[in-house]
């Protein structure tokens, strides 16, 4: 216990480094992961093929390849961002693959009659998309998003593996100096669960809040 | 839902336009290739001479050795947890209090903390207490740790996705609560998951990368130590992240064929 006390700064640094990237990349998946959704039913070919292609990548390549791929080797290339920043982008495209999947499923549960009345009465695809389909596709994907983004939380652990001091980076580092791993890592593994928790209870809430009883 | 109720039949004016946007978005699509080649040439990492060492077998071996690896502790993964995640299920089933309240206890846990900390558990916190694992499980154990769970919500979905009439009948037809469990429930729940259990199969084999932290002989691992010998950081790891894209690509089109094959013979309403 004494070297979780002793230690706390360094830990809640750790923590804050991963409640401020954690918090960015779930903004940036969020609203990339609506775009692709919409590109992915809209009317045009190329853009439903290149968000299918997007959504095919990323659901299938491992982050921690991207990750190093993208601090390691991209520099090469000329490509280079503060490491943080590099982080959270590819952890923002990595998560909006799989938030487009939650919406687009949630789009597939919006009744057909809502699409087809919207056309009737004479609304584009942009109206018929942004102020029937979505709306409602969104509320339906309240929990599937939140669990998204509770993985999302769980993956920023691994920014420690390209060099990022985050909670888990500064829990390890810790225990290196102080080999006290069970308080350490306990402390660790139960401030990740209260994250998971908080997302859990919040889009439980938003769910009841939003949710359309039919 | 299709997209294509979002639209109606496009008339000749629409059509024009849809014409004139597709021609758009992929001059934007061609211009951000092209762009990122153009950044990539500039710096020299189009040079044929970089990219020959990927014309050779013996790189591709040397490759190939570590996506064995990659399969093996995937193999090791998905049969341990798929045999964990049974149990838990059935235990989160259970009608038994303390069992019950044990395996939900384990799934929640277990679904709420990141790998990499399991990881740097069984690599840092688990050798000071005596327990020096091979490295193969180093890096399977916190991985079977962490999936048995997935995949004890996804059999306990299937098997309340399950008419209750299924287990109805087999109680009338006298066989005993464990006989209903594996003749009747499970065949096909099972089933019922199969593309679910592919679509974490391909999850489970991205998670074989963090062999890379533990110095595991799979695939991303090898990468780095082969980058680190013939420096071509951005065409290893290029190369690398194709093989898991054509690896777990495959996967997710057989779970994308399961799912509609599915569909084709169960249609909507009736179950199993």
């Amino acid at each position: 216990m004494a070297a979780l006390l002793d230690n706390l700064v360094p830990l809640l640094q750790g923590l804050s480094a991963t409640l401020w990237m954690a918090v960015l990349s779930a903004v940036g998946a969020l609203v990339l992961g609506v775009i692709v959704t919409a590109m992915r039913v809209s009317p045009i070919p190329v853009l439903r093929g290149v968000a299918f292609a997007y959504v095919q990548l990323f659901l299938n390549v491992p982050l921690l390849a991207l990750l190093v791929l993208f601090v390691f080797a991209l520099p090469d290339a000329g490509l280079l961002m503060p490491l943080p920043m590099t982080a959270v982008v590819v952890l923002v495209i990595y998560e909006a693959a799989y938030v487009a999947e939650a919406v687009r499923s949630g789009v597939n549960t919006v009744a057909l009659g809502q699409a087809e009345a919207a056309r009737a009465l004479g609304l584009t695809f942009r109206q018929t998309l942004g102020s029937v389909i979505l709306p409602q596709a969104l509320r339906a994907v309240v929990q599937p998003v939140g669990n998204v983004m509770i993985a999302l939380v769980m993956n920023t652990s691994l920014f420690a593996a390209v060099g990022i001091v985050e909670l888990t980076a500064a829990a390890n580092k810790t225990n290196l100096i102080h080999a006290q791993p069970i308080p350490i890592f306990v402390g660790a593994g139960l401030t990740y669960m209260a994250l998971a928790l908080l997302i859990g209870l919040g889009t439980g809430w938003l769910e009841r809040r939003v949710a359309i009883l039919r | 839902m299709s997209a294509s109720v979002l639209y109606d039949e496009p008339g000749p004016k629409t059509r024009r336009r849809i014409f004139l946007w597709s021609v758009v978005s992929a001059l934007v699509v061609l211009g951000l290739v092209v762009l990122g080649l153009v950044q990539f040439a500039k710096h020299g990492q189009l040079d044929a001479e970089k990219w020959a060492p990927f014309t050779q077998w013996p790189i591709w071996e040397y490759l190939l050795v570590g996506l064995l690896g990659t399969l093996e502790a995937a193999a090791y993964v998905a049969v341990l947890s798929a045999v964990a995640g049974i149990f838990l299920a059935l235990g989160r089933l259970s009608r038994v209090r303390p069992l019950r309240w044990l395996a939900t206890g384990y799934i929640e846990i277990a679904r709420t903390l990141p790998v990499l900390l399991m990881i740097y558990v069984t690599l840092f916190a688990l050798p000071s207490a005596g327990v020096n694992l091979p490295l193969l499980w180093k890096l399977v154990l916190p991985l079977t740790v962490a999936n048995a769970a997935a995949f004890a919500e996804i059999f306990r979905a299937g098997i309340l996705a399950l008419p209750k009439g299924q287990s109805e009948a087999a109680v009338s037809l006298g066989l005993s609560g464990g006989q209903t469990m594996r003749f009747v429930v499970l065949p096909q729940a099972v089933r019922h998951v199969t593309p679910s259990l592919v679509s974490q199969l391909v999850s489970l084999l991205k998670d074989t990368s963090l062999g890379y932290i533990v110095a595991f002989t799979e695939l991303l691992y090898r990468a780095q130590v082969l980058s680190a010998y013939n420096h071509l950081l951005v065409q290893t790891f290029l190369v690398v992240t194709f093989i898991y894209l054509v690896c777990n690509g495959f996967l997710s089109f057989v779970a994308h064929r399961l799912q509609g094959w599915r569909r084709k013979r169960e249609p909507e309403g009736t179950n199993g």
